[in-house]
C-alpha cells in the first residue's frame, strides 16, 4: 500500500526511542557537577600556594584543559562522556576534548592537512561565534557604558 | 540466461552457485552472538594498521584470500570482482584489490552493496560472461564515523536511534550451478526518499526502500512471504524492523513471521552498546558470508530473501537540508 512521507514519518516518529531524559539529566548534572567541584579544588589549592584570585582561576583552567586532554589521550573522556552527556560537553573539559579528539583523529593525515586543518573542526564555530557576541558586547559596552545583563 | 521481469527483478534459469564465501571482523563483533561463524577476528579495532581506512583494507583481503582459499582457487580463475565500501571513492575496495590482478568494478550502495555486489556477479556467471566472480564489501566503525560524523574519540552521545557500524568484511564466489546455495532471483531496488532527514536514524531512512524492495520482488515474482523460510533485510536495526513490520501490515502482511535483520544479530544488543542495532556494508556482509550462508550450505534454510539496505546518506546533503534517500536490493539464495 502506498504511503505518503507524512505518514511514514509519523509512524517513524512512535517508533522511534526518546532519550530517557529521566536518566540523562541527573547523570549530566551530577559528572557536570562533579568536574565544577574538581575545579573548585584546584581554585583553592592554587591560592593557598600563594596565587592571586585572577592567577589561581587561570591555573585552573589550565590544569583542567590538560587533564581533559590527556583523558581523551588515553580514550577514557569519551566513554565519561558517554553518561555525562553535557555534563561533560558544557565544562572547559568538553572544548579541550573537542579540539584534542579531531587533532588525535586525523594526525594520520600528517601534521598540517591533518592536526593542523583539522584541529578545529568542531571547537571552530564556537570560537568564530564566541569572538563574534564579545566584539558585538564590547560594542554595546563602548556605546552605552554599561554591561548588558 | 536469466529472464527480465521488468521493474527491476531478474529471474536466473540457471541458478548460479554461491561457490565459497568468507567473512572478517573486528573484536567488537568477534564478541557478538556470531564469533564461532567468522573466518577471522582482528584482536583490535586498528588491525594494527596505522590508520582505520588500512584497517578496513586488510578486513576485505582478508575475507577475499579466505573465499579463494575456501573455493580451492587460485586468483585467476576470477574473472570479475564487484566491490564497494561506505568510503568516498570505495577507497577500502579498490586498495583492497590493489594487490590482485582481477577486473574491479566499484560499486557505491552504501550497506546495500552486498546485495547489489552479489546480484551482479550473479548476472554475470548467469551469462556466462563469467566463469567466477566475486561479491565483496566491507565497513569500518572508525573510518565511518571520522568521514560521517565525529572523531572517534570526540565525547558525544549517541542517540536511541542510532547504530553501530560494523567492523566487518564479506566476500562471495558466485560459480555456474554445482552445489547449493544456489541464487534464484534478483530485484535491484529503487532510490526511495521517505522524507526522513535524522542522520542518526538510518533504520528509520532505510525501511521504506526495504519494503518498496521485498514488495516488488514478491509480486514480480508471483511469491509470497510464505515462499521463503527467511527474509533477511540488511541493517534495518530495531527503529527500521519495527517500522518495516507496521509497513506490511497495513498490506495484511505478517512479516514478523520471517523476518530478520542482520543488524539485530551481529551484537548481543543490550550488552555491547549499540543502541538500535548493527549497521555498515559489513554487518550484512559478514552476517551473510559468515552464518547464513553456512545455515543455507547445510540446509537449515532453504529459501533466504536477502534484502541489504542502504542509506545513501551525504553529510554533505543533509548539511544543505535535504533528507536521506534510500535503497534496497534483494537476492533470493536458495538450498535448492
Amino acid at each position: 500500500m502506498k504511503i505518503t512521507n507524512q505518514e511514514y514519518n509519523e509512524m517513524l516518529k512512535a517508533s522511534s526511542p526518546n532519550t530517557k531524559l529521566h536518566m540523562t539529566l541527573p547523570k549530566a548534572f551530577i559528572i557536570g557537577g562533579f568536574i565544577c567541584v574538581i575545579g573548585e579544588v584546584f581554585l583553592k589549592l592554587y591560592e593557598r600556594y600563594g596565587a592571586g584570585r585572577e592567577t589561581a582561576a587561570m591555573l585552573t583552567s589550565i590544569t583542567l584543559i590538560a587533564v581533559s586532554a590527556i583523558l581523551t589521550g588515553f580514550k577514557l573522556y569519551d566513554k565519561i562522556a558517554k553518561h555525562a552527556g553535557a555534563g561533560t560537553i558544557v565544562p572547559i573539559t568538553g572544548f579541550a576534548n573537542a579540539v584534542v579528539a579531531p587533532a588525535l583523529e586525523f594526525k594520520t593525515e600528517g601534521f598540517i592537512l591533518g592536526v593542523g586543518a583539522k584541529m578545529f573542526i568542531i571547537a571552530g564555530p564556537v570560537i568564530v561565534y564566541g569572538i563574534a557576541a564579545s566584539v558585538f558586547y564590547g560594542l554595546i559596552y563602548y556605546i552605552s557604558g554599561t554591561v548588558p545583563v | 540466461m536469466g529472464n527480465y521481469y521488468g521493474k527491476g527483478t531478474i529471474n536466473f534459469d540457471n541458478a548460479p552457485s554461491v561457490h565459497s564465501y568468507a567473512s572478517a571482523v573486528g573484536p567488537k563483533e568477534g564478541q557478538g552472538p556470531l564469533a564461532d561463524y567468522f573466518d577471522y577476528i582482528g584482536e583490535e579495532a586498528a588491525l594494527g594498521e596505522k590508520s582505520w581506512e588500512m584497517a578496513e583494507v586488510i578486513l576485505q583481503k582478508s575475507a577475499f584470500r579466505s573465499a579463494l582459499e575456501k573455493g580451492q582457487l587460485a586468483e585467476t580463475d576470477i574473472s570479475f570482482i564487484f566491490a564497494g565500501d561506505l568510503l568516498n571513492q570505495c577507497t577500502c575496495s579498490s586498495y583492497g584489490i590493489r594487490d590482485f590482478d582481477i577486473p574491479f568494478i566499484g560499486l557505491f550502495g552504501a550497506c546495500s552493496t552486498m546485495a547489489e555486489s552479489l546480484a551482479l556477479a550473479s548476472v554475470f556467471v548467469e551469462s556466462g560472461l563469467a566463469q567466477n566472480a566475486a561479491a565483496m564489501t566491507s565497513s569500518h566503525f572508525c573510518s565511518a564515523e571520522r568521514q560521517f560524523r565525529m572523531p572517534v574519540n570526540y565525547g558525544g552521545q549517541r542517540t536511541p536511534a542510532s547504530q553501530w557500524t560494523a567492523t566487518a568484511a564479506g566476500c562471495v564466489v558466485v560459480a555456474p550451478r554445482k552445489a547449493p546455495p544456489y541464487v534464484r532471483a534478483a530485484t535491484f531496488g529503487k532510490v526511495t526518499d521517505m522524507g526522513v532527514k535524522d542522520v542518526n536514524n538510518m533504520g528509520g531512512a532505510m525501511a521504506g526502500a526495504a519494503y518498496e524492495t521485498i514488495s516488488t520482488h514478491l509480486a514480480n515474482t508471483q511469491q509470497s512471504i510464505n515462499d521463503f523460510d527467511m527474509i533477511l533485510t540488511g541493517d534495518l536495526g530495531k527503529v527500521g524492523s519495527g517500522l518495516l513490520i507496521d509497513l506490511f501490515k497495513r498490506d495484511s502482511v505478517d512479516i514478523a513471521r520471517v523476518h530478520a535483520d542482520c543488524g539485530l544479530m551481529l551484537y548481543k544488543i543490550s550488552e555491547q552498546d549499540v543502541h538500535a542495532g548493527a549497521s555498515g556494508c559489513g554487518c550484512s556482509a559478514s552476517v551473510l558470508c559468515g552464518y547464513i550462508l553456512k545455515r543455507i550450505s547445510e540446509g537449515k534454510l532453504k529459501n533466504v530473501l536477502f534484502t541489504a539496505t542502504g542509506a545513501l546518506m551525504s553529510p554533505t546533503m543533509s548539511q544543505q537540508g535535504e533528507s536521506i534517500p534510500a535503497v534496497a536490493h534483494a537476492v533470493h539464495i536458495s538450498a535448492e
